[in-house]
């Protein structure tokens, strides 16, 4: 084929394309509502962009043909994000979730461009007249599994591994101790840093070196299911993280914390169809459904699975808050006063130990 | 530090530094071949991930371990020809090869992620295992480590004590005066090509079937990338891969374990140290421009061409 000819194809091509298009545009009525969604990972992860996807397959699940979701998976966080965000704006899509939180200004730049496409971040703080954030409170659920991990260890030893020292992080790492002040004061929590969200071969090491030192029930803010292996192989406890991890451990996995984001997809698109969606900084827990136990491990007690779920139930009401005080940090100091408890945007900036955490903050 | 605390850190130090020590037996003898090879990644991720099918669809270990080496040979293979037959400039068809092996096996291992398998045990002798201090480390690891001495001496007797070692290294240092006098340039560089592959799938089936039993992408987290770290620390020489794999793999358990007693050491710190050594050694052998001819084999990174 002569490069001419090709060109003449390209642009019948192109013309093609256009006049589907317009044609479409016309019966734009009966057309599907089109969601993006941009993960940072894999959605073979089994980790964070996983569960995003599976509340992405659920949305889809309620809402059939009413709507065409698109995912694009393993975008780094920068311009390349803000090309594959305008990307998804430019081909017509009237709802966009961004997953993370590196995410955030490619998001209100591209907003800026289309103010009549729908944004939603997660974990951001910045919001525009067309951007809207969401965040679950995975604290809640470290907060019950503090608790069953305090009731269930016989050696009162108990292993975090953790990722990175970034406030999210050091918040949930404060609500198991937090559950350790309270129900078991004899447990020690160790924590391990493993520099990284995602290395099964060196979470699955931190997880050896805790129970060569006498750990036996691993909680875990990295995103492998490997630690959870590793505790099956020694008879020891772990807590699953973000997804249902309990296919790996079926003796180890005491619970696991998952994000469910499907509830969220699904009534910010009944939202976005309705016409009364409004951007709004959604903060959602075990009330909201966004944070889930599914299932305990059936050699925990009754009656600790019993208190579990009366947490849960109170977590729910709103009667049961991990961070309300008092609250004394790891020198002793009182930070929160009896009678008052730590808002979110305080959790948010979380950089200090409460009082109970053997070791330091890495610098 | 009580005993059973060095027990199990010796114990994790093998362990942790088998892996790398098979990637880099393989890299090593590629390189002492002249041929640079920075794919490990991608052939490391492709062995993982056929391993773990092939183990999880037929029950085989076995044969999950044997297709995970196949599939690094098969990997190295598209490496070899385009830089031996096409002549392509040998980093950027690495760099390729890595980024092409995270892909597709992210690809073909996307419907099994999650998926949990009978990894391989370790084994337990009685009496031997139960030793103090070196019970476990020697005699409580799995087969796979086991194999890994063995690899090692074969690599250490190969290129010090035989004959085609000879040529192996004839060829790495200067391929025109071996083809002169008649050596097989082609034949050997694709056969250390193939090995080195064949180390890469190995070590790629080592994490997803015995070190892990798992699969998730990108599950080798950069180990490939140590292993090439590893030769250059070890200025290409066999005995100190091994050395140089225990102390990578002893510094990476130590940084868990310290933090784990409470000690106050930075774990950046630690974690840096496998890549402090590095540049360490680096600096050290280019410090001397004689000294950094001996070590590095002369041709390392150059394309042979037969009639040139």
């Amino acid at each position: 084929m002569k490069r001419r000819q090709f060109n003449k194809l390209v642009t019948g091509l192109a013309a093609g394309v256009c006049l589907t298009a317009l044609s479409s545009l016309s019966v734009q009525a009966a057309e599907p509502l089109k969601v993006g969604f941009v993960y940072v990972g894999p959605i073979g992860d089994h980790g964070w962009s996983y569960q995003h996807d599976q509340g992405r397959l659920s949305a889809e699940a309620v809402y059939g043909d009413k709507i065409k979701t698109t995912y694009v998976e393993n975008v780094a966080e920068g311009a390349d994000a803000q090309r594959v965000i305008y990307n998804l704006a430019k081909t017509g899509h009237d709802l966009i979730f961004t997953t993370s939180f590196g995410f955030m200004n490619p998001t209100l730049k591209v907003a800026k461009q289309f103010p009549k496409v729908a944004f939603e971040h997660a974990t951001g703080y910045k919001m525009a007249k067309n951007v809207g954030t969401y965040i679950s409170t995975t604290f809640e659920g470290r907060y019950v599994a503090g608790y069953v991990a305090s009731q269930v260890t016989k050696s009162n030893k108990i292993g975090y591994i953790a990722s990175f020292p970034i406030p999210e992080v050091i918040r949930d790492i404060n609500a198991v101790q937090l559950a350790l002040n309270k129900y078991n004061p004899d447990a020690e929590l160790k924590v391990i840093w493993v520099n990284s969200w995602f290395d099964p071969g060196k979470e699955a090491d931190a997880a050896n070196a805790m129970m060569d030192q006498g750990v036996d029930v691993i909680l875990q803010h990295t995103d492998s299911p490997a630690a959870m292996q590793a505790a099956e192989r020694r008879g020891a406890y772990a807590v699953g993280q973000a997804s249902d991890m309990s296919s790996f451990g079926p003796n180890a996995h005491l619970l696991s914390v998952v994000d469910e984001w499907g509830p969220h997809y699904i009534n910010t698109i009944k939202a976005v169809m309705d016409g009364t969606w409004k951007p709004k900084a959604n903060v959602e827990g075990m009330k909201e459904g966004a944070i889930v136990i599914p299932s305990f491990n059936e050699s925990i007690p009754a009656d600790v699975v019993a208190h579990a779920k009366e947490l849960i139930a109170g977590i729910k009401d709103g009667s049961v808050y991990p961070f309300a005080g008092p609250i004394k940090n790891k020198a002793g100091e009182l930070i929160v006063p009896e009678g008052t408890r730590l808002s979110y945007e305080d959790l948010e900036k979380m950089n200090w130990y409460v009082e109970g955490v053997q070791s330091d903050i890495p610098q | 530090m009580d005993i059973d605390l060095i027990t199990n850190i010796l114990y994790a130090m093998i362990r942790t530094g088998t892996p790398l020590l098979i990637v880099a037996l393989g890299e090593l003898i590629c390189e002492k071949s002249g041929v640079l090879n920075l794919g490990q990644e991608g052939m490391m991720l492709m062995g993982a991930v056929i391993g773990f099918i092939v183990t999880l669809l037929s029950g085989s270990l076995l044969l999950g371990f044997m297709l995970a080496i196949i599939a690094g040979v098969l990997m190295s293979l598209i490496f070899g020809l385009i830089t031996m037959e096409l002549s392509a400039n040998q980093v950027a068809t690495g760099l390729a090869l890595t980024i092409f092996g995270t892909g597709l096996s992210a690809f073909i291992g996307s419907d099994y992620v999650g998926k949990p398998i009978e990894g391989l045990d370790p084994i337990f002798i009685s009496g031997l295992t139960d030793l103090p201090i070196i019970g476990r480390m020697l005699f409580g690891q799995d087969l796979v480590v086991y194999l890994s001495f063995i690899l090692f001496a074969a690599a250490y007797w190969f290129v010090n004590y035989s004959r085609p070692g000879l040529v192996l290294k004839a060829v790495g240092e200067n391929p025109h005066a071996a083809n002169a006098i008649g050596l097989p340039v082609f034949k050997t560089r694709y056969l250390a090509i193939m090995f080195g592959g064949a180390m890469a799938g190995l070590a790629g089936g080592y994490l997803s079937l015995a070190y892990t039993p798992l699969w998730a992408e990108n599950m080798t987290a950069g180990r490939g990338w140590i292993a090439l770290a590893l030769v250059v620390f070890a200025s290409w020489k066999v005995g100190r891969v091994l050395l140089g794999a225990w102390l990578f793999g002893l510094a990476s358990i130590l940084h868990l374990v310290f933090q784990g007693l409470g000690f106050s050491v930075s774990p950046n710190l630690l974690a840096i140290l496998p890549y402090l050594a590095t540049v360490v050694v680096l600096v050290i052998l280019s410090s001397n421009q004689a000294r950094s001819r001996l070590v590095a084999p002369m041709s390392l990174g150059n394309p042979f061409y037969a009639k040139g």
